[in-house]
């Protein structure tokens, strides 16, 4: 056991647990943020799709002692203040095309969409279809052409 | 007198005659107004044709004895300004809660915002008005909630012209609001007190005419869009009660294995986080293995894999998808004589996930003398009135639950989760918070049964005379309470004879839309519950994708053979003036015929079903530089490059919602007919992940390109009554015209599905014991 502290959300936060314990569980059984959802523990499904100093990850895929002190932390509950505003436009576009189904797999779409957009926009490019081909979040809900259409609309909005 | 309204002016003339609602005021602190459909006549296509179908199907079934106790279904009108249901249904994201609030809103003359529609506990008076299946739910629903609906509406408008002192007929409703022409004005907040009733009575329900639904019939977002986008929508894992930690299951190599011992329970007892570790048995209701509650997910995952079992092997331990497949043909019925030129050929399909994203789970915390249960049921009753004799405790010590689903597909007429939980919370004598691992959902959970469907099509010239189908499958389950709703109303069924259950279901949704002479289609099963060999739920639309696909296949094989367009073949032989309005409206749509490329192609499929008809045309690329692309641990092949859809539901409640449901249907329509199966070895499944199992992923969903979208949905102008069903109405015809526009694009005719089934396998496989992989630690690695 040792302690864990990163920056969750824009607040320091500290925890005691073990080393290898994946972030994820971190954050749903320890800190009780259920937004990133656990679809596989294996780093393939994507559900859990969060943002690592901006960057999208998959926190049940790293051992909470990889998150140094510093390491800004953001799940989908922290998205919206990442620009200040009371939804994030992605968030929004999403709304826009009503994309959620059951809405499990959403959290993790939105915050890979995000960190899609502006990886490609770092390349000076805007994004395009190849671009969202490389997605790899399942929905098994189905809903991947309402989300095309979100990611589109969001990006124009970023 | 509440004769408020005049009748519903959408109904039929000869509806209007006949229909009549009957409907209670429940004596009750506020208003609270139910339905009683009892006597409401059924009003049904009457169409002479052979097919039982056309006189009876599986959504009159489900509606009729959903409608034995409409009038314990109430719509509460709260002193707030709201209304409230409690909707005796699951939602799982097929999206009923938004379509039963407009239809509320709508009913009551109140705005959207201010229905509160929550999932009710398990109740078990109601009897089959619980049940979440057959997309049933609106067809079922629509009247229940509107009669109740109505009748509050009628009691609200009566108190207040007693209160404004004005006659009825010159009050104005407008958005919950009540006002007299000299504009004094009652809130239904500030009636829903003196509107009570103080005994319950029966009282005639005036339904609003259709000229003043503003709701119904609009698109409108999901009433929890909102919650979904921010993280807030709470699922089963998401409830914090107390004590309930979390629990997984070891779970044995082979399916329906059982745990025999423990041989180092000490040793994972001692490891970091863990309270307890219990043998659980394998039962009917319960798949068992040995649990373990720890602190964290992560540290059962953990000790999971640290567990030394003695496993014993499941039934099917020897068994593989080729002694499925024998088993099959054998059990094949044999066709009706050929009296002409026949065109025969059977299509294996194999088994496939039924899971969705949100693993089996359930929270449950078991007492001496009661237990309360949280879980997505779709048949809760049949679940409290079950686990309460396992449990030992009476039904009303029970409480069922019914949480927001992470998707269902079907998947959740199984209480398999709920029944496990409580069996562990009982043996551990703590609350516990159970999640299955995704490896073991694919493993050791319900799928799509396997199954043969032979079609013989025998014609003189370009007239068919007679039509054969000879659907043969691994048993489908259906013990979770349809089987009961079978028992009761069909009467003939021999209790314990599960075939008979499997019969009816087949025989009340195949069908045959052609003219094609007559028409004989049979279903046989083997491995039979309980104590199947398999795992078996009603996977979205059960047996229709691979009936339809079957027989489509046949239909662009008889125009081949008859030198005609499958288009126009479709056309000239359609028996239904809905289905030719679809099928018409598809290929417009999709300019059928239009020049292709070698290797790529159009192919077309249609479906009837749930009240309604569908048409699809889908566009296939086959050419090697699309086949041939890499995804990293992904699947790629064939990509499907154009949807067009075009559905006809009678009348739809919420068009926008009806799309998502064609769009996800569809994406399931690919992937079964080209990507996603599980391989049967020696008793177990191989795939252990969404990367073994090619679910329809991005990289193979039709792309956006301008002008055109990947995905068109057309939804036809309301022309019925009542709306049909629609949660599993996008899969068979959109996998029926992606297998046609394979076979064109690749000038073959495939036999199994999906297409790469037999092709060498994409991936390693996972080993079975330990059961569950250990998550990786490189994550950061992959950071973008």
């Amino acid at each position: 056991m040792a302690t864990h502290t990163f920056v969750l959300n824009g607040k320091s936060v500290s925890v005691e647990c073990a080393d290898d314990l994946r972030l994820l569980w971190v954050l749903r059984d320890l800190l009780g943020v259920h937004g990133p959802k656990y679809g596989c523990g294996l780093d393939v499904c994507k559900a859990c799709t969060c943002h690592i100093n901006g960057k999208a990850f998959n926190p049940c895929s790293v051992p909470v002692s990889d998150i140094q002190a510093s390491d800004q932390i953001t799940t989908i509950e922290g998205l919206p203040a990442s620009v200040g505003e009371p939804l994030h436009p992605m968030q929004q576009a999403w709304l826009k095309y009503d994309v959620a189904q059951c809405g499990y797999c959403q959290p993790g779409q939105i915050m890979a969409a995000v960190a899609l957009v502006t990886e490609v926009r770092a390349t000076g490019r805007q994004i395009t279809d190849a671009d969202i081909d490389a997605l790899r979040n399942i929905c098994r809900c189905g809903t991947y052409a309402r989300i095309r259409e979100a990611i589109v609309e969001g990006a124009a909005n970023m | 007198m509440l004769d408020v309204e005049v009748g519903d002016a959408r109904a039929t003339p000869h509806r209007i005659s006949r229909r009549r609602f009957i409907g209670y005021l429940i004596a009750a602190p506020t208003l609270v107004a139910a339905a009683d459909l009892r006597a409401a006549p059924a009003a049904r296509a009457s169409v002479a044709t052979v097919q039982p179908v056309d006189f009876f199907d599986l959504t009159d079934l489900l509606t009729d004895s959903a409608n034995l106790t409409a009038a314990l279904i109430s719509v509460t009108i709260n002193p707030d300004g709201t209304a409230s249901f409690a909707l005796p249904r699951a939602e799982v994201g097929q999206g009923i809660t938004t379509a039963v609030a407009m239809v509320i809103a709508d009913e009551l003359g109140m705005p959207l915002d201010k229905i509160d529609i929550t999932l009710s506990d398990a109740r078990p008076e109601l009897e089959f008005n619980q049940l979440t299946g057959g997309s049933n739910s609106i067809h079922a629903l629509y009247d229940q909630v509107r009669v109740a609906a109505a009748i509050a509406r009628g009691q609200l408008a009566r108190t207040a012209a007693q209160q404004l002192e004005t006659p009825l007929p010159k009050l104005t409703l407008k958005d919950g609001v009540i006002t007299a022409p000299d504009g004094t004005a009652l809130t239904y907040g500030a009636l829903a007190t003196a509107a009570a009733a103080s005994r319950t009575r029966p009282v005639l329900a005036q339904l609003r005419p259709a000229s003043q639904q503003t709701l119904v019939g609009t698109p409108q977002p999901r009433i929890d869009a909102m919650d979904i986008v921010t993280g807030a929508k709470t699922f089963t894992m998401d409830l914090e009660v107390a004590g309930a930690l979390p629990t997984m299951v070891c779970r044995p190599p082979t399916i329906n294995g059982a745990a025999l011992a423990i041989l180092n329970a000490a040793q994972v007892m001692a490891m970091d986080g863990v309270t307890d570790v219990a043998l659980i048995p394998h039962t009917q209701f319960v798949p068992g293995g040995v649990a373990v509650r720890a602190a964290t997910f992560g540290q059962c995952i953990d000790a999971i894999r640290a567990l030394d079992v003695t496993w014993a092997p499941g039934a099917a331990a020897a068994q593989s998808d080729a002694d499925v497949l024998q088993d099959l043909i054998d059990a094949e019925l044999p066709m009706t004589p050929a009296l002409g030129q026949a065109l025969d050929q059977r299509f294996t399909f194999y088994f496939r996930p039924g899971d969705p994203l949100e693993t089996n789970c359930a929270v449950a915390d078991v007492r001496s003398d009661s237990a309360e249960i949280w879980s997505s049921l779709k048949s809760p009753v049949y679940f409290q009135e079950t686990v309460a004799g396992i449990l030992g405790l009476p039904v009303s010590a029970v409480t069922a639950h019914v949480t927001q689903g992470g998707g269902s597909f079907g998947r959740h007429l199984f209480a398999d989760a709920a029944f496990e939980a409580a069996a562990i919370s009982k043996a551990m004598g703590k609350p516990v918070k159970l999640m299955w691992h995704r490896t073991d959902n694919f493993r050791q959970g319900r799928v799509h049964p396997m199954c043969t469907s032979r079609v013989r099509v025998t014609h003189v010239g370009d007239e068919v005379l007679a039509f054969d189908q000879r659907h043969t499958s691994v048993a489908t389950d259906f013990t979770h309470g349809l089987g009961e709703i079978l028992s009761a109303t069909l009467g003939d069924v021999p209790e314990g004879d599960f075939l008979g259950y499997s019969q009816s279901v087949f025989t009340l949704t195949a069908n045959v839309p052609y003219n094609f002479g007559a028409a004989t289609q049979l279903l046989n099963e083997v491995y039979h519950p309980p104590g199947s060999l398999f795992n078996t739920s009603s996977v979205r639309n059960i047996y229709s994708p691979e009936v339809t696909v079957a027989k489509e296949l046949m239909v662009d094989q008889l125009a081949k053979a008859l030198g005609q367009d499958p288009y126009q073949l479709r056309r000239s032989s359609v028996r239904d003036a809905r289905m030719l309005a679809v099928l018409d409206a598809a290929a417009k749509a999709a300019n059928w015929g239009k020049p292709m490329a070698p290797l790529t192609a159009q192919g077309i499929g249609v479906h009837r079903e749930y009240k309604g008809y569908a048409a699809c045309v889908a566009e296939i690329d086959c050419t090697p530089q699309t086949v041939n692309r890499v995804v990293q641990d992904g699947y790629t092949g064939p990509r499907v490059t154009r949807v067009t859809y075009a559905v006809d539901v009678g009348l739809p409640i919420n068009p926008l919602g009806l799309e998502a449901q064609m769009i996800g249907g569809i994406m399931d329509g690919i992937a079964q007919a080209l990507t996603y199966s599980l391989h049967l070895r020696d008793g177990a499944f191989l795939e252990g992940s969404w990367d073994n199992a090619y679910y329809t992923r991005e990289w193979n969903c039709p792309p956006n390109t301008p002008p055109a979208k990947g995905i068109q949905v057309i939804i036809m102008p309301p022309n019925q009554s009542e709306p049909g069903g629609a949660g599993e109405f996008g899969v068979a015809a959109s996998m029926a015209a992606v297998a046609n526009a394979y076979a064109r694009a690749t000038q073959t005719l495939p036999t199994s599905f999906p297409i790469n089934h037999n092709k060498p396998l994409g991936f390693t496989p996972l080993p079975t014991v330990p059961p569950i992989p250990q998550s990786p630690t490189d994550g950061l690695q992959e950071a973008f």
